[in-house]
């Protein structure tokens, strides 16, 4: 039988109510004028609460950087984007020329367009390492479970935001990736079609298509920065996770934001713009697909349509089912069944630090979900195929069957009893 | 936090004020390209520059280009022109400048200006007006056979651009 | 475990395999090119010389359509070899006072004139081929510049068996083995260099990739340079924040 520490047993509202009653000692703010500001509109104080007052678990790991990361490339992506719109034209017979014109005529336009499409890949580089942290620490769990929810939805709102941006430059795959994928609403019965045509604004994607994808390319992204705050806002509520799953306590457990994951936080963005600044500088293409640099041509199809690399894993599990609207299905199922992650991970325990077993399965998830990626970019053929149909049903029976059934027969390593306790072992 | 000694604290905090400052600066070399990529693209700083053929234009008649968006009026002007706008007295001028210096010495018959009125920026018409210059029927301003504000609300001469006489044919504007 | 093995098994040798079949390419030839790495720069001499070439050879059938002649500074021709260029050039114009379009000679400003009005007049004259513009050829293409060298370089007859279709050429490292143009180019000499290297077919080649190189890449050398300040900035940078961090948090016990 795993190991079952009285602490550990809260219940959700037991733990929100304990983590509501954790306040951090700090002096107030002095200056008049700042008093004057905050007694009319409470943005100082509320911001002075969350940076000082709010507890955060002292015990965090590196793994909890990748969220503000995320942020840092949310705002990169804006603010590249925004001057990038200034050159670009999204009609059929401009856009490529005027992509061109960017890389070419305007000053530093090279570097803002290079910015934006290897900041795409970094963006879901940080999205993907955030989501690894929350499926092995259990930060999906109660009470944290609308946290979760949201989060799903800003996974989803950036795959069709960075879905419209790639047809914005007109080249090969941005006009046969549209096609594509636009294509596959006509599974749906009935309506399919007539979907399909509504969404082209035509009866191929053409002119019309470009032009919207444009307009709700530029717009999603303030959008997302909405769910986001909504996302940060539930965080708030919460409390964040941290590596032992052990929620906080007390004041022992705790420490405020500022200044310590301030400057930690500081350190994680100049790493990821390390990384950024790599491909950047030096590979900027590295990351994409030639043929994006050939013209879009409605007359030809390139030898192999392949979306970018954040999308490959669900491209394999689109292509692994040979009918056409099982795999829209399996592929949007593939998302939606996070949603449900909260209610089948029932063990008692919640993170996978100490849950050996759930570890070994996680692990090979992740490989596993790796591998669909390089799937994805392989042609659909021999062996290639039954591989996909394997990897799918063990993404699938990680979820639907794993984890509901492993607790009955895990056995759990000793939990600490505080993180208090985990922090002074740990160092 | 109140058991560290100043002198670790002073340390730490020159470290961390150290790091932050190299971070700013950063962030402020960062804005830069951001910034440079509104101003004029090379393709538009090509054409900064044109070279106008002039041999065509005959006494008394004007040549319009348009350089960096604006029209330019190339005015050839007859020996009667010139002497007019010579022999103005310049207190008469609200914006006072003497014709040889809107003007290249030697080509006095050429004069090169930028074709909007200095009111509104309205493109005053050729040949018409008291003053045998132009006219601009947006609120009235008059210009003289040298390009200067004599009547109406415009404040200044039509602005002469840069250019220079690359051969005797041939102007470069910008 | 052993599946974690079985299934890493499968990935290193499936990455490694080669898909030899009788038509599909062979890998590039690797070549050693100044403009690679984080130190890439144009070997200015070559470019100009690939210039020549393109406009000797290649602009027969090949347009450069996204260059303007001014472009030609960044490899080093003076503002006096570029109007003189531009001038050979007649760009289209107009429409003049009379409603007429015409022709004048060309500007530094204005874009490289290609051989064919648009992509139909290329392909009538090319037995139904469109010889594709070249401004962007070494991005468009998996492992360019390797891959234009191995096409210019790579010619061979067909081995016996081949079937060739009619008007194509056999070429291992085309993608098919099947290509439409014919070996561009022919024998050693086949040009005079302006600056008195010998035009070997192997030059030829090294001096166009090296040219097509900056028309695609123009910004390269400014990129890389900019590159290096800026990783040594964040490198430093990275090193001060984790040392304020620790000590940041030395007090949290």
């Amino acid at each position: 039988m795993s190991n079952r520490n009285s602490k550990n047993h809260l219940t959700p509202e037991q733990e929100l109510e304990t983590f509501k009653s954790i306040h951090l000692d700090s002096p107030p703010m002095q200056s008049n004028l700042i008093k004057w500001v905050d007694s009319r509109l409470p943005i100082i104080s509320a911001l002075e609460n969350t940076l000082k007052k709010h507890p955060y678990p002292k015990n965090l790991s590196y793994w909890w950087n990748f969220g503000s990361i995320a942020g840092i490339a949310l705002l990169v992506q804006i603010l590249s984007g925004l001057f990038l719109a200034m050159h670009y034209v999204p009609n059929t017979k401009l856009a490529f020329e005027s992509v061109e014109h960017i890389m070419r005529d305007v000053n530093y336009g090279w570097l803002i367009r290079y910015i934006h499409a290897v900041g795409a890949s970094m963006f879901f580089v940080a999205l993907y390492a955030h989501m690894i942290r929350g499926l092995f620490y259990g930060s999906y769990r109660a009470p944290r479970e609308v946290l979760w929810w949201v989060g799903i939805v800003i996974f989803l709102l950036t795959m069709a935001t960075a879905f419209m941006g790639y047809v914005l430059p007109w080249g090969q795959m941005s006009f046969w990736g549209a096609t594509v994928i636009t294509n596959l609403f006509s599974a749906i019965p009935v309506v399919g079609e007539s979907i399909v045509n509504w969404l082209w604004g035509g009866y191929s994607v053409d002119n019309p298509t470009l032009n919207r994808f444009f307009v709700l390319h530029f717009l999603m992204p303030f959008l997302i920065v909405g769910i986001v705050l909504l996302h940060l806002a539930a965080l708030h509520n919460t409390g964040s996770n941290n590596p032992s799953g052990v929620p906080m306590q007390s004041k022992k457990d705790a420490i405020p934001f500022h200044p310590y994951f301030t400057i930690k936080d500081m350190v994680g963005f100049v790493a990821f713009f390390l990384v950024f600044g790599y491909f950047l500088f030096f590979y900027p293409n590295a990351l994409g697909h030639p043929d994006n640099y050939i013209p879009a041509n409605p007359m030809v199809t390139p030898p192999h349509i392949v979306p970018e690399w954040y999308f490959l894993p669900f491209y394999a599990i689109l292509r692994a089912v040979p009918d056409k609207l099982g795999g829209v299905l399996m592929m949007f199922g593939a998302i939606i069944v996070l949603f449900f992650l909260p209610y089948l991970d029932k063990s008692p325990v919640r993170s996978g630090a100490y849950r050996p077993w759930f570890r070994k399965f996680f692990y090979l998830f992740v490989i596993n979900f790796v591998f669909l990626g390089w799937l994805g970019k392989s042609p659909a053929e021999g062996w290639y195929i039954l591989a996909s149909r394997l990897a799918t049903m063990y993404y699938y029976a990680y979820f639907l069957i794993i984890l509901p059934f492993l607790p009955k027969f895990e056995k759990t390593l000793p939990v600490p009893e505080s993180i208090d306790q985990h922090y002074k072992k740990q160092h | 936090m109140s058991n560290t000694n100043s002198c670790d604290e002073t340390k730490r905090n020159l470290i961390k004020n150290t790091a932050y400052a190299v971070a700013g600066v950063g962030a402020v070399c960062a804005i830069l390209p951001f910034i440079d990529s509104m101003n004029p693209a090379q393709d538009v700083q090509a054409l900064a520059s044109i070279e106008v053929d002039v041999s065509a234009i005959k006494p008394g008649e004007e040549k319009k280009v348009m350089w960096r968006g604006k029209p330019i009026f190339i005015k050839h002007r007859t020996a009667d022109e010139i002497k007019q706008a010579q022999e103005v007295n310049l207190s008469e001028l609200k914006d006072q400048q003497p014709d040889d210096a809107r003007v290249k010495a030697g080509k006095e018959q050429w004069l090169v200006t930028i074709g909007i009125c200095t009111h509104l920026g309205c493109v005053p018409i050729g040949g018409q007006g008291d003053y045998k210059g132009w006219f601009c029927p947006c609120h009235g301003s008059q210009y003289d056979t040298s390009g200067r504000i004599r009547k109406g609300p415009a404040p200044r001469n039509l602005e002469v651009p840069p250019y220079e006489f690359i051969n005797d044919t041939t102007i470069k504007i910008g | 475990m052993k599946l974690l093995f079985f299934i890493l098994f499968l990935i290193i040798n499936t990455a490694f395999a080669s898909t030899q079949s009788s038509t599909s390419a062979l890998h590039p030839k690797q070549q050693k090119w100044e403009f690679d790495g984080i130190f890439g720069r144009f070997d200015r001499a070559s470019a100009q010389r690939g210039y020549q070439v393109y406009k000797e050879v290649c602009s027969a059938c090949h347009s450069l359509k996204l260059l303007s002649y001014r472009n030609l500074a960044t490899i080093g021709f003076t503002e006096a070899e570029i109007k003189q260029i531009a001038s050979e050039y007649l760009v289209s114009d107009g429409p003049n006072d009379d409603g007429d379009m015409f022709e004048r000679a060309g500007l530094p400003s204005d874009r490289m004139v290609g051989p064919y009005a648009n992509e139909q007049a290329a392909r009538s004259a090319n037995g139904g081929a469109y010889p594709p513009d070249l401004s962007l050829i070494i991005k468009a293409r998996h492992d360019g510049a390797n891959y234009v060298y191995s096409l210019l370089t790579g010619y061979e007859p067909a081995p016996d068996g081949f079937e060739l279709a009619s008007g194509k050429n056999y070429h291992p490292y085309f993608e098919g083995r099947q290509i439409s143009m014919p070996a561009p180019l022919t024998e050693d000499g086949q040009l005079d260099y302006k600056d008195g290297t010998y035009a070997t077919k192997e030059q030829m080649a090294i001096d166009v990739v090296n040219f097509l190189q900056f028309a695609a890449e123009p910004e390269t050398e400014h990129r890389k340079k900019m590159g290096i300040r800026s990783m040594l900035f964040l490198l430093i940078l990275f090193v001060l924040l984790l040392i304020a961090k620790k000590k940041v948090w030395r007090n949290v016990k």
